[in-house]
């Protein structure tokens, strides 16, 4: 489809009525599994992701065991719903490269070596997908290992930015993606070490670097927002109304 | 007391020197590597909300007893790590080939950490009287970060709660904690045990915890 096809701004803004730096609404929600050691439920805009975390444990098969550290295994699943034309199931090119880069983008952080010998799963499910999966998925694993009480010397913050019509917008949505010019997550720790930076189609050097300081800025709010999350379940437990539970017997 | 709720890479203190457990030093500062909670004393310590079970030497534990080898039993401790309970290690002398007579595979033991060694080989040991197979009462299992507040300080809590209860308490490092007594008495052990895991992150816990034990043995009579 020609690119001229579709306006993305009108009056300023986006199709969803964002402006060109505004991420869109964002929700977090910590443990929502029971049987995970450590989970968390995302909302970016229209992704809706699922992350669990199990370990640190006993690796299988245990040849993949390492005698000096724990390994981090990541994998990324869409739901075959999650999409309007029905994903084929299982593993693809696409979304194995997408465990590879994610998990990459979060071992750097993760003390493997408190845990030899064993392995950190992570399972990435996409309920429903509306561009930005990979950056939903490694926000959404970042606060189930936390939750796992899995060391780790920072949280990982993920957000995208892109180009559509020649200006540079942040967090595109499915149109903004699939018409657009380009496409630019990142992954970052919120001192702004990057550990995933990739670029789908054409920037200029200068348009490069403004989207990755947009991206940043977007990452570091995004990082705001787990940590709100984590805290949030923390005094939940606290207020929790405890006694009545137990006062079984009067 | 100062405390705080922190996720990982939370600066915590510009002294290094006061860098406790949980914690890491970069340039200088101190941060957190877990979520959970922070202690602000001389050192800052950060108390995890959740996590497996890491086994270290001297840690009192229940496990398992899951196989059985040539010279070792395998115990379930409760962890990523196995252990590893060498027949030299059993009160008794005893034969290879007689081993499973003496603790099969199912049988629970209280156990202690012997030694670890990098990478990660779990040596216990049942080289103490207070230490050997669980025969009667009960075994439950709490998160084991709560352990410590089970524990109290210097034992306040367990100490108490023994005499409370009347039952036999042993506590293992590993969240499994063994009652043995009456049948009303591990009932209410069980509910305060309960208790202070929903409650191990609460301040004034110990107080409460004799308040709510009070209540319910007037409840009783």
């Amino acid at each position: 489809m020609d690119e001229t096809d579709i306006s993305f701004f009108k009056d300023g803004l986006r199709l969803d009525g964002r402006r060109a730096d505004q991420l869109r609404p964002v929700k977090i929600e910590v443990g929502v599994l029971a049987r995970a050691d450590g989970s968390c439920y995302i909302e970016m805009g229209g992704n809706k992701v699922i992350a669990a975390v199990y370990g640190p444990r006993e690796v299988h098969p245990r040849h993949l065991q390492e005698a000096t550290r724990a390994i981090v295994r990541y994998r990324y699943n869409m739901a075959s719903f999650s999409v309007e034309d029905r994903k084929r199931p299982g593993p693809d090119r696409r979304s194995q490269e997408l465990s590879k880069v994610s998990r990459e983008a979060l071992e750097p952080v993760i003390l493997t070596s408190f845990f030899p010998r064993s392995v950190i799963d992570v399972f990435i499910e996409v309920l429903q997908a509306d561009a930005g999966t990979r950056t939903a998925g490694i926000n959404a694993a970042a606060v189930a290992l936390a939750d796992a009480g899995i060391p780790m010397k920072s949280m990982i913050s993920s957000c995208a930015a892109g180009k559509v019509a020649d200006t540079i917008i942040l967090d595109p949505m499915k149109e903004e993606d699939n018409f657009g010019q380009a496409d630019l997550p990142i992954a970052m720790t919120p001192s702004g070490d990057i550990t995933l930076l990739q670029m789908d189609g054409d920037l200029t050097r200068d348009e490069f670097q403004r989207a990755v300081e947009m991206a940043m800025k977007g990452a570091k709010d995004i990082y705001e927002l787990q940590r709100g999350a984590l805290v949030k379940k923390y005094s939940q437990m606290v207020e929790q109304p405890v006694r009545e539970d137990v006062h079984v017997c009067d | 007391m100062d405390r705080k709720v922190v996720v990982p890479g939370d600066l915590l203190s510009e002294e290094a020197k006061r860098s406790g457990e949980g914690t890491y030093v970069k340039n200088g500062g101190v941060y957190s590597l877990l979520y959970g909670l922070a202690n602000f004393r001389d050192k800052i310590n950060v108390i995890p909300l959740a996590g497996k079970y890491i086994p270290g030497p001297g840690d009192n534990v229940i496990g398992v007893v899951k196989d059985i080898t040539f010279s070792n039993w395998i115990v379930d401790i409760n962890s990523p790590y196995d252990g590893l309970l060498h027949i030299s290690e059993f009160p008794i002398r005893i034969e290879s080939d007689e081993m499973s007579k003496y603790l099969r595979i199912g049988s629970s033991i209280m156990t202690r950490v012997a030694d670890v060694d990098p990478t990660m080989k779990v040596e216990l040991t049942l080289n103490d009287k207070k230490l050997g197979q669980i025969k009667a009462g009960q075994v439950i299992e709490i998160s084991h970060t709560r352990v410590p507040r089970l524990i109290g300080k210097g034992g306040s809590m367990i100490s108490m709660l023994k005499k409370e209860v009347n039952c036999n308490i042993f506590v293992g490092q590993n969240g499994r904690i063994w009652i043995h007594g009456g049948t009303e008495d591990m009932d209410l052990a069980l509910k305060t045990i309960t208790l202070i895991e929903k409650e191990a992150h609460t301040n004034g816990l110990t107080d409460r915890i004799v308040g709510f034990l009070k209540k319910e043995k007037g409840a009783r009579s």
